[in-house]
């Protein structure tokens, strides 16, 4: 009995540690440095490998959305002769949800693991060691860039993505389905609003990049140096952070309608 | 990858994310400057809007004139009052009047405007005074049941 009640204290007190861990680890790694210059180029880099890397699948993936969104829209508004409302339907769920949502999660998927596959094989062949010996700090030299390249990789795929859909709503809705073209374009501009649609998602996009990120990298700096740590740490990457951005959507979704 | 080449990429990247952000809020959002400065306040009272809100259309012959920007509850008659940005180019003559329509049968509630025969047109910050309310299907269904009850 009292063993138990220990388990559970001690389950407790590990988990609260390893969110204390997290965030003073957020907390070493967001400074850049002081010399900007190389730093920036760090930076540039890793957006080359988070972001144009993943440019592809979140467009294909922003097209397909698009077009079945109003493949679905069309089919149930058509039961109420509505169908003109069509365009206004995918832009408010893809400017709203789909694009940052899906985005963060496809991020998670193709930049995330790779990013904490990294740089658990750099810890587990010892070099964030080797770099701490000659003086260099792998927190601003490895984590830094890291973790803005995708605080600002992620938005720009979201916007992308965004655009892209409902560029293939346009075309299932218009081209395929005979939606009257005026019809589909106007109704969504007189519904879609700049700051509670375009700008909202935004800064959801914004968050979730910095959380995916941040979770890509820690776990990458935290797993264990081994080939089945750096696994495992690559599975927890991708199980924790689409969880979050899920979760954080809920929250953020609360907040920005005012519901609460 | 040479630097170059990479830095050129991410730099197209990047810009092509920005130009995505401004297509989506120009084209999508319909949003534009000219409309916010070729506009002129009016003000309207309403006993009952059924539903109208901020950025509803003002249109007049089917054409949108105007958007509504805000919508006060008036604490001493207990009315509505709409305020309305009209566009420039449209005058409006004082006995103009407004009334409060629905766009086919459930669609979105919007502002009717239909103009009169006097000469004076109305300036900015000028009130509309003939209104007519929205018309409230269940009070419809209630006048007719107590019609036919009597």
């Amino acid at each position: 009995m009292i063993d138990q009640v220990a388990s559970i204290g001690k389950w407790t007190l590990e988990k609260c540690s390893q969110v204390g861990r997290a965030g003073h680890f957020l907390y070493l790694a967001l400074p850049l440095g002081w010399d900007l210059g190389p730093a920036l180029h760090r930076v540039v880099k890793q957006v080359y490998n988070l972001g144009v890397l993943s440019l592809i699948i979140v467009l294909v993936a922003g097209l397909f959305v698009g077009m079945v969104l109003a493949l679905q829209g069309y089919n149930i508004l058509v039961g109420y002769g509505s169908e003109e409302a069509l365009g206004q339907m995918v832009a408010l769920s893809l400017l709203r949800e789909f694009g940052p949502v899906v985005t963060a999660l496809l991020f998670a998927g193709r930049a995330g693991s790779a990013l904490t596959a990294e740089i658990g094989l750099m810890k587990t062949t010892d070099q964030l060691s080797a770099m701490e010996i000659m003086g260099v700090d792998p927190m601003r030299r490895i984590m830094a860039p890291r973790l803005w390249a995708g605080f600002i990789a992620l938005p720009m795929l979201a916007m992308l993505f965004n655009l892209v859909g409902i560029y293939g709503g346009a075309l299932v809705a218009v081209d395929v389905l005979g939606v009257y073209e005026g019809s589909y374009w106007a109704n969504m501009q007189s519904a879609v609003d700049v700051q509670d649609d375009l700008l909202n998602g935004l800064v959801k996009a914004f968050v979730f990049g910095l959380v995916v990120t941040w979770i890509a990298v820690y776990h990458g700096w935290n797993s264990e140096p081994t080939s089945e740590g750096i696994s495992r740490a690559t599975t927890m990457t991708v199980v924790q952070g689409s969880l979050a951005v899920l979760g954080l959507d809920f929250v953020l979704t609360a907040v920005m309608l005012g519901g609460f | 990858m040479k630097l170059r080449t990479l830095e050129i990429s991410v730099g197209a990247f990047m810009l092509a994310g920005m130009l995505a952000l401004v297509l989506l809020a120009f084209k999508i959002s319909g949003l534009s400057y000219k409309d916010r400065t070729n506009t002129y306040t009016l003000y309207a009272r309403f006993e009952n809007l059924a539903g109208l809100t901020n950025r509803a259309k003002v249109s007049m012959s089917g054409v949108t004139v105007g958007r509504v920007v805000n919508i006060v509850l008036d604490t001493e008659d207990y009315v509505a009052v709409v305020e309305m940005a009209i566009q420039n180019g449209v005058p409006l003559s004082t006995d103009t009047s407004a009334s409060i329509l629905t766009s086919g049968l459930l669609g979105e509630k919007y502002i009717g405007l239909s103009v009169g025969a006097d000469d004076e047109v109305l300036l900015a910050g000028d009130e509309i005074e003939d209104t007519q309310s929205a018309i409230v299907l269940e009070e419809l269904i209630g006048q007719f049941l107590f019609s036919r009850s009597e």
